[in-house]
């Protein structure tokens, strides 16, 4: 089966300073129809610049995409023309942002949000468009989607606004949705009803779902496997049950580490020490070698991705051989 | 909608009330007696009563505010103590060049000044940038009359293409574009650079906002994220800036009348000045004020049509 979309070797970069410095290097992954990968990483590790780029929404003066392959559906979309890329973007690819409340256009009705992509990619009239939006929003369960299709951001609450941006991106069926931290900006029992939403459309679509957060419970609910970044770097990746019973990466078991327990009292917050190296000064070697408890002889030279079975990789030397 | 409509119109009240007493206290504030001024230093005693009394100065003081209320109210501003023609008279006489003028520079600043500033803004910090931004400094450092007189040598006296006297026929419409346009260039770069620099910022801010991003996500072509999804949230800023300019133009043109010799309700004023026609500057302050109201309850109106949160307050 052809991945849904395939990414091999991805770089981008960004410039500071005069200088490009990349901020995701040499990136693999491949998503299956049906299947929910979710990018996991504290801020800045890249994750949002990763679905930022498949989506072609990195460009020059402020950075650029300069190497790999991003293949959506078999076809390589990297570093296609603008136009060419409007053409997919929407269609067979689709996103939805972590912030609601600014991701929809405060002067334009939900309802010409939702239909503005059916008539740009299926040339609908206006008519035709708004009775597609109104059955999706039927999807997303927004209630009473007829009268609200005419009503603005404003008038929505926050989970209902995510739900107005799921049936954007819904609206031309797409094969592969990215969601950047969709449930991180609401409330608890909003979140988990997004997260069943979520999960039930892309059972129905048959959709692959590349899910960023880097909430390891939304992890647990939602994905299949999981690919856990650092510093621009995929440094572990394997099925979500693999993950979390035996996370191998030094940065992944302290991620675990970091999440406090209900069941033990009296606990000290555990936080990793120290911070992700700026982009202007990554280490060659081991990225999280300066913060790592484990760190020893060997940490110093570049790592590489080695599997620990046929599913579950890590990128550490000192994992990978223990 | 209808809502919001009447409850600016509400709002746009208490303003011309509080324009209307403010024009009655100033009048009668400023020194010397009107029947004196009307008849000179050697009027009579018999003589000066009776144009108080035609006048109406003889009254106490808030009988005249509320016959002066009232009057306006029904649309009298009185008549000109210098003409004795009625000063409604004589402000429609000259309104529609007023009106012309003010209009056609409106068209031509925001004709230039969106494309531009939005030109600028996606070119930002580089040469088309600079370049606009010059420009409209420029625009903003050229006066009137200074930039008028050039182009009225250029175009009016070294091609002939338009005329040096600017004096209308009203009845004429083509005639009426023919003879505004000059002034209006002049009017509309000035107005043009304004524009030109509001809307270059308002749509660096609306272009970094989030939906935008959304937008290019749902595959929206550039140049329709731009001019729908940018422009249209940036317009708010835009239309308040047109708003006030607007409203100096009616009064302020005044240089621009001279310049190019055309009549309108700038010089109507400098003329009451100059004569001392205190009823005249009466009637005159109101219905400045009056257009001005109305031209901020449009600006108001706007907002609402532009912008549906600003309806809910």
């Amino acid at each position: 089966m052809t991945p849904a979309l395939a990414i091999a070797g991805l770089r981008t970069e960004f410039r500071i300073g005069g200088a490009w410095h990349p901020a995701v290097s040499d990136l693999s992954l491949d998503l299956m129809p049906n299947e929910t990968l979710a990018l996991v990483g504290e801020s800045g590790c890249g994750k949002s610049v990763t679905a930022m780029s498949v989506m072609g929404l990195i460009r020059p003066p402020v950075g650029r995409v300069t190497g790999g392959r991003i293949l959506l559906e078999g076809r390589d979309i990297a570093g296609l023309p603008e136009a060419e890329l409007e053409s997919v973007r929407g269609d067979r690819m689709a996103m939805i942002f972590q912030e609601p409340m600014t991701a929809l256009n405060p002067v334009m009705t939900v309802g010409d949000q939702v239909a503005e992509s059916l008539r740009i990619h299926r040339g609908l009239s206006r008519t035709e468009a708004l009775g597609r939006a109104r059955a999706l929003f039927e999807e997303v369960k927004i209630p009473s989607a007829a009268a609200r299709l005419g009503e603005y951001p404003h008038q929505f609450s926050g989970g209902m606004r995510q739900r107005v941006m799921i049936a954007v991106a819904l609206a031309c069926d797409p094969a592969v949705l990215l969601a950047d931290e969709p449930t991180t900006a609401l409330d608890v029992t909003i979140q988990a009803q997004v997260l069943g939403l979520l999960s039930d459309l892309r059972a129905r679509h048959g959709m692959a779902v590349l899910f960023i957060t880097h909430n390891l419970g939304v992890v647990a609910q939602i994905a299949d496997r999981v690919a856990v970044m650092y510093a621009g770097q995929i440094v572990e990746q394997g099925p979500v049950g693999a993950i979390f019973a035996r996370p191998a990466h030094p940065y992944t078991r302290a991620l675990f580490a970091a999440i406090p327990r209900l069941d033990r009292p009296d606990q000290a917050l555990s936080a990793i020490g120290g911070r992700v190296p700026p982009l202007d000064a990554m280490p060659d070697g081991c990225r999280f070698a300066p913060r790592c408890p484990l760190r020893r002889a060997g940490c110093e030279l570049p790592q590489t991705l080695e599997p620990l079975s046929e599913e579950h990789a890590v990128r550490c030397h000192v994992a990978a051989h223990a | 909608m209808l809502g919001f409509v009447l409850r600016r119109l509400l709002a746009a009240l208490p303003t011309l009330f509080a324009v209307l007493t403010l024009v009655f206290v100033i009048v009668r504030i400023v020194p010397g007696d009107p029947a004196l001024v009307i008849l000179g230093d050697q009027a009579t005693p018999e003589a000066a009563a009776a144009v108080r009394a035609r006048l109406g100065t003889d009254q106490p003081l808030w009988r005249q505010y509320i016959a002066f209320l009232g009057a306006a109210a029904t649309g009298d501003f009185g008549s000109s103590m210098v003409t004795n023609r009625p000063i409604l008279a004589e402000v429609s006489a000259v309104l529609p060049h007023t009106v012309d003028l003010t209009a056609a520079s409106m068209v031509i600043g925001i004709v230039i000044g969106i494309p531009a500033g939005i030109w600028a803004a996606l070119h930002r910090n580089r040469a088309i940038d600079v370049a606009a931004r010059l420009l409209s400094l420029l625009g903003l450092s050229f006066p009137v009359f200074v930039s008028g007189i050039y182009l009225l040598l250029l175009f009016a006296l070294h091609w002939r293409w338009f005329p040096v006297i600017s004096n209308a026929d009203l009845d004429d419409p083509l005639d009426r574009l023919h003879k505004v346009l000059l002034p209006a260039v002049a009017l509309g770069l000035t107005m043009a650079a304004y524009i030109t620099r509001v809307t270059r910022g308002a749509m660096l801010a609306s272009l970094s906002e989030d939906y935008i991003r959304t937008a290019r996500a749902k595959g929206v072509p550039w140049r329709r994220v731009v001019w729908v999804h940018g422009l249209r949230n940036a317009s708010i800023p835009i239309v308040t800036v047109v708003g006030l300019y607007v409203g100096i133009l009616i009064g302020n043109s005044v240089l621009t009348e001279i310049v190019f010799n055309r009549p309108g309700l700038g010089k109507v004023i400098v003329g009451a000045l100059n004569q001392r026609d205190y009823t005249m500057l009466q009637g005159l302050m109101v219905i400045y004020c009056f257009l001005i109201v109305v031209v901020n309850l449009i600006t108001d109106l706007l907002y609402g049509v532009i912008d549906p949160r600003v309806k809910q307050t």
